[in-house]
């Protein structure tokens, strides 16, 4: 990989439950000091904790510039108001949504629910992928110049921009339109964690940002080879797919530890494999695997956030950006343009030849 | 002197708003929330109100293009005008339909965690099968099922709200009825409000009842002081019968204002506005949703048409459907005939009405008026511009009402309880 191409970093923000503003607002300013792309908020119905979308649009008005990304599940939920909320983000912070899809395996969360028992983890991921495909379809249902505000015909819009999706899902159908019209990034950002089984296929489909966990840098680049293989078999461009591995961090209370590295400790929620050292020792693992091509970037969980991320941002990153290796402030606005995603074509838009050509 | 309350409704999906006044900004954009939140604020309002719509509306089978179209998602939208506002209750309008109580109960006490108790939701129920086409469960509710759902619903929510105690502690629900068979744990806190205020919208005599038995306020569209003061005593007598007090229900009609210099300059500013909203062809659809017939021939500065209603007929999708279309059609005909009115004019006569219009001074008495003679409340207030249509209100009507000791000059306590003078719920644990 080219040492030109951008390293992306994101941060979980989460840790242990809290349910004020304040807390979440603090951490995601902290993240944005170091012009992270984004933060992460994982969620699940199976233990406490806020509704994570809910709290990233508290935080957004809070904040300027860095990407917002919710966990949320699509298992026991209506992927229409999926969609609609996941818009809404998008609109309330100018163009800096995305969500992280996830499924809820457990007999637990169905029985929160009592619409229908728990199912495998293969049936649950391709029911998110319909979700992912469903909501980027209403996103798309409105073209950009829908609204037209014709006062000599006194039309607000113009129906033929206006898209029925008639999707026919294996769990849900949709009819559509939207009631959100399409949101400033066109589609906000797509996230899937691609590392087991059943989440590869839908990730290599219809995520923009995957996350893998991975023990080794070239475990990490097996991965994303076989993601963006993935992608193309899909008919997508690999360079649409952005692949973050995922670290728990333990960034301790030095600049470097003594035996900095992977370790296979306490496997907390799962978010990756887990990283014991300094800030610096972060640092030269970041440089390392990203420079030896494992990955487009970092999505980082501290252990407590509190201190870990005051940390990375002001030890790792501030390394990293030291080196010119991650960008010192945003040159955009959306979390699109900080992952270098384009905006998306709408689907439903017939290709308009501009005026004057033919 | 009893109290008046006031919510500002945001304009979302109707006629109503004069879109096409260069004053009319967007009805998406986040600034336009912050900046009719920030003015009810300003002018110490109890609430801001976001209705919903899960489907666009259709006319004749295809979507329905004359009006104000597109709106965000409530919560989501309340939760970051939670970040720019401090005292101001934020209420969502969720339909109990095609959603499902843990999820549901889960968000609103996040809500209310978040903005520091300020969180209401307005209930409604509408169960169309035409709404059902965007969620799993389809269409299948009944009208007749559509208040068991909407009650067992709040009743649930508020099971699970109270399975966390006051203290912090929590343990196990489990619900079982006819609508929802759930168990589990509830991952929120109690939140500073305890339960969220419950808001009810819907009029027929099972709406009040479920208002009565279950609600902390009601919204309605009873604009006029006859049939204000008819509800506002049938629902509060319905209220014994549930073990609750006159006081336990707030009534707040929604309600349009017109305020100018003098109440000459208020009528002919109401005129004009009704003019901009009815436009010619909203005229012809408003006759078409009586007539449920394809009138679009006919020319709405010419006369009413000929031919009768068509009762049968389902060209109108996705909005409430006219009762008693032939009886609405004779009243049309008496009005046109006898005042020699068009089309337009008719409809501009019988449907858009300002329910307050005059200088401040009439407003803030005419407001008085009506919750002094128990025939509201209170008032949400539906401005015809967005965002700005709040400005002249709170500007030059709050101060005098304030002055005439009607309403708060200040918030006395921060949560929206507090502002409704509701009492908390006591934890049934
Ligand atoms: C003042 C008022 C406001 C309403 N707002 C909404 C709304 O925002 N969204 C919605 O789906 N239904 C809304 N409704 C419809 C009600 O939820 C209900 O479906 C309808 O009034 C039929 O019930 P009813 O027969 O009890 O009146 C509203 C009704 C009233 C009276």
């Amino acid at each position: 990989m080219s040492a030109t191409r951008p390293l992306h970093l994101a941060a979980e923000i989460g840790g242990p439950p809290r349910y004020d503003a304040a807390s979440h607002v603090a951490l995601a300013r902290l993240a944005e000091g170091g012009a992270l792309d984004f933060v992460t908020l994982g969620d699940s119905f199976a233990r406490p904790g806020p509704d994570a979308l809910a709290v990233l649009a508290r935080v957004a008005p809070a904040t300027s510039r860095i990407g917002l990304v919710p966990t949320v599940t699509t298992t026991h939920t209506e992927p229409f108001h999926i969609s609609s909320a996941v818009a809404t983000l998008d609109w309330v912070s100018g163009g800096r949504a995305g969500w992280q899809a996830d499924v809820s395996t457990t007999e637990a969360e169905a029985r929160l629910f009592g619409r229908r028992p728990a199912a495998p983890a293969s049936a649950l991921w391709q029911e998110a992928g319909e979700a992912a495909d469903a909501g980027a379809r209403l996103w798309d249902s409105w073209e950009d110049d829908a609204e037209v505000r014709d006062a000599a015909t006194g039309r607000f819009i113009d129906r033929d921009k206006l898209h029925y999706v008639d999707f026919e899902g294996s769990t849900f159908s949709v009819r559509g339109p939207a009631i959100v019209p399409r949101p400033p990034q066109g589609r906000p950002v797509t996230v899937i964690d691609g590392t087991s089984g059943p989440a590869r296929e839908p990730a290599a489909r219809y995520a923009d940002v995957v996350h893998v966990r991975a023990t080794s840098p070239e475990q990490a680049a097996s991965l994303r080879d076989d993601l963006r293989r993935g992608a193309a078999a899909h008919g997508r461009d690999p360079d649409s797919l952005r692949v973050l591995v995922a670290l728990t961090v333990d960034l301790g209370d030095a600049e470097t530890a003594p035996e900095p590295g992977l370790e296979s400790g306490p496997q907390l929620a799962g978010r990756g494999t887990y990283f014991r050292g300094g800030p610096v020792d972060l640092a030269e693992l970041i440089t390392q695997w990203y420079q030896g091509g494992a990955a487009d970037g970092f999505h980082l969980t501290p252990i407590t956030p509190e201190r870990d991320l005051e940390r990375i941002v002001n030890g790792t990153v501030a390394l990293l950006q030291h080196r010119s290796l991650f960008r010192t402030f945003y040159p955009g606005g959306t979390l699109r343009e900080h992952l270098g995603l384009g905006r998306p074509a709408n689907r439903y838009a017939p290709a308009r030849t501009p005026e004057g050509t033919s | 002197m009893k109290q008046m309350h006031l919510a500002a409704h945001f304009p979302g999906v109707n006629s109503t708003t004069v879109w096409a006044d260069p004053r009319s900004r967007s009805q998406i954009d986040f600034t336009s929330f912050e900046h009719l939140a920030r003015t009810a604020e300003r002018g110490k309002f109890d609430f801001f109100f976001l209705a919903e719509g899960l489907r666009l509306r259709e006319h004749n089978g295809r979507i329905h293009d004359l009006d104000v179209v597109g709106r965000p998602e409530s919560l989501t939208v309340l939760n970051a005008l939670a970040a720019v506002t401090e005292r101001l209750g934020l209420a969502a309008t969720v339909n109990a339909t095609f959603n499902e109580p843990y999820e549901l109960a889960r968000r609103l006490a996040t809500l209310d965690h978040l903005s520091a108790g300020r969180a209401a939701w307005n209930v409604v129920t509408s169960s169309d099968a035409f709404t059902g086409e965007n969620f799993r469960r389809g269409g299948y509710l009944d009208r007749a099922d559509r208040y068991t759902r909407a009650a067992e619903f709040v009743s649930t929510a508020r099971e699970l709200w109270d399975s966390w105690a006051p203290d912090g502690t929590s343990r196990p629900f489990a619900h079982s009825g006819r609508h929802f068979e759930i168990s589990g744990e509830f991952t929120v806190p109690r939140s500073p409000q305890g339960h969220p205020v419950v808001i009810q919208a819907g009029d027929s005599d099972e709406g009040r009842e479920f208002a009565a038995s279950t609600a902390d306020v009601i919204f309605t569209r009873h604009g006029t002081l006859e049939a204000g003061r008819a509800f506002y005593a049938d629902v509060k007598a319905r209220l014994a019968k549930y073990g609750r007090q006159p006081d336990d229900l707030r009534i707040m009609p929604g309600v349009t204002v017109v305020v100018g210099d003098t109440d000459a300059d208020a009528e002919q500013d109401a005129a004009e506005i009704r003019r901009l909203q009815v436009s010619p062809q909203n005229a012809i659809l408003a006759l078409e949703q009586v007539w449920g017939r394809d009138l679009s021939s006919y020319d709405p500065d010419g006369p009413l048409p000929a031919v009768d209603p068509d009762p049968g007929s389902s060209i109108v999708q996705g909005r409430v459907r006219v009762a008693d279309p032939l009886g609405v059609a004779a009243k049309w005909r008496a009005l046109s005939e006898s005042k020699g009115l068009s089309i337009r004019e008719t409809v501009i006569e019988s449907t858009v009405r300002q329910s307050f219009i005059g200088s401040p001074e009439t407003v803030a008495a005419d407001l008085e008026k009506f919750v002094a003679t128990d025939a509201a409340d209170g008032f949400i207030l539906v401005p015809h511009l967005t965002p700005g249509g709040l400005d002249d209100f709170v500007d030059r009507v709050v101060p005098l009402l304030q002055e005439r000791g009607a309403f708060r000059s200040e918030y006395t306590g921060s949560t929206l309880r507090s502002h409704l003078g509701l009492a908390e719920p006591v934890w049934k644990g």
